[in-house]
């Protein structure tokens, strides 16, 4: 995994700045099976709300990589099915597309189902939930805050005018290619917890993953609300926390750029 | 009565918010609430007062309970 971070990273960087989706592989068939098994270490945290009182700790786990599918997700699917049934995460779509299995997997925040489990069998991977979120059970992180915020900054088509023909509201190809690398976010949070400003500020702060859905609606050419979006964003704590620091660029699991979109809306807050 | 620790404020403050939102509940069941907010905090008598992060947990699990159980679409308990 490590490997292709860096390629996927060196890659983007010679991009524009808004890189299409999708950049990264997906699931494929591992190589014939070898005979010997590949055991591997995985360190999963653990806590349980039920017993309040006992610190969380990190509980190891082996597995034969041989048997085990290509991706982290697969990993803890197989350690629920038949090493522990009481480990608790996050999972739904396994291809990338509903962010549920957003966590910490040896120190980047990603989805588990588009991580690859490092083929290296004795380094150890280290898994835990979301960095400074509070946790609700083991892996699964409270996003409640998240939502609270995402649900602040409107974030549906506001317009007063409908179309003359009454139709649709349409847009040129050229309008609609601004959208690119908005609309792909799936909020799965990555980001916005990777980011330090957010781990400090969060109550004020809005975290790269919203402000890159603010700038999605501000750049949408059908939506007229454009001034009062802007005026909601216009202050010391909701942008302007953002120190780009960029964390929010290097973790996104779907190759996207919270980064640039926040430095969008400071030009378009300058302007 | 001792100076209490901002925790512990905190704390007596979630009972004070439970006993205000139970005024707001129908007569008859208002008891009912009563007793459950109280049997939720004696659950946790046990809980050392100097473990912070469990303490700090179990307030923010009372505040998402507290603000579930006043909705006004819940008018018992038991």
């Amino acid at each position: 995994m490590a490997s292709l971070r860096t390629t996927s990273r060196l890659i983007a960087a010679s991009r524009p700045m808004f890189r299409p989706a999708f950049a990264r592989t997906y699931a494929t068939v591992e190589p014939t099976p070898s005979k010997q098994p590949k055991m591997k270490t995985f360190k999963v945290y653990r806590w349980n709300p039920d017993q309040p009182s006992e610190k969380p700790t990190m509980q190891s786990y082996e597995l034969d990589l041989n048997k085990t599918g290509p991706m982290m997700l697969d990993a803890l699917i197989r350690i629920k099915n038949e090493l522990d049934p009481t480990l608790t995460f996050r999972r739904s779509c396994r291809e990338g597309i509903c962010g549920s299995c957003a966590m910490n997997i040896d120190g980047v925040n990603t989805l588990a189902c588009l991580c690859r489990i490092p083929t290296e069998t004795k380094a150890e991977s280290r898994i835990y939930p979301l960095p400074h979120t509070y946790v609700v059970k083991d892996l699964v992180p409270d996003l409640t805050h998240f939502y609270k915020q995402y649900k602040s900054i409107k974030p549906y088509l506001q317009r007063d005018t409908p179309t003359e023909d009454g139709l649709e509201f349409r847009q040129s190809p050229e309008d609609r290619k601004k959208l690119d690398g908005l609309y792909e976010c799936i909020l799965c949070a990555c980001c916005s917890t990777s980011c330090p400003s957010y781990w400090w500020n969060s109550e004020e702060y809005l975290g790269p993953a919203i402000l890159l859905q603010s700038f999605r609606w501000l750049a949408d050419s059908r939506d007229e609300k454009t001034l009062e979006r802007k005026a909601a964003l216009d202050n010391s704590m909701s942008v302007y926390r953002c120190h780009t620091i960029l964390n929010c660029t290097r973790t996104c699991p779907k190759g996207l750029n919270p980064g640039r979109a926040i430095a969008e809306i400071k030009k378009m807050l300058a302007v | 009565m001792a100076r209490l620790s901002g925790l512990q404020r905190d704390v007596l403050s979630l009972y004070r918010k439970c006993l205000r939102e139970i005024r707001n509940k129908p007569e008859d069941a208002r008891i009912n609430f009563k007793k459950y907010a109280r049997s939720e905090f004696q659950k946790h008598l046990a809980v050392n007062k100097k473990d912070f992060s469990a303490i700090e947990y179990l307030l923010r699990k009372g505040n998402r309970q507290l603000e579930l159980y006043a909705d006004p679409g819940i008018r018992n308990i038991r």
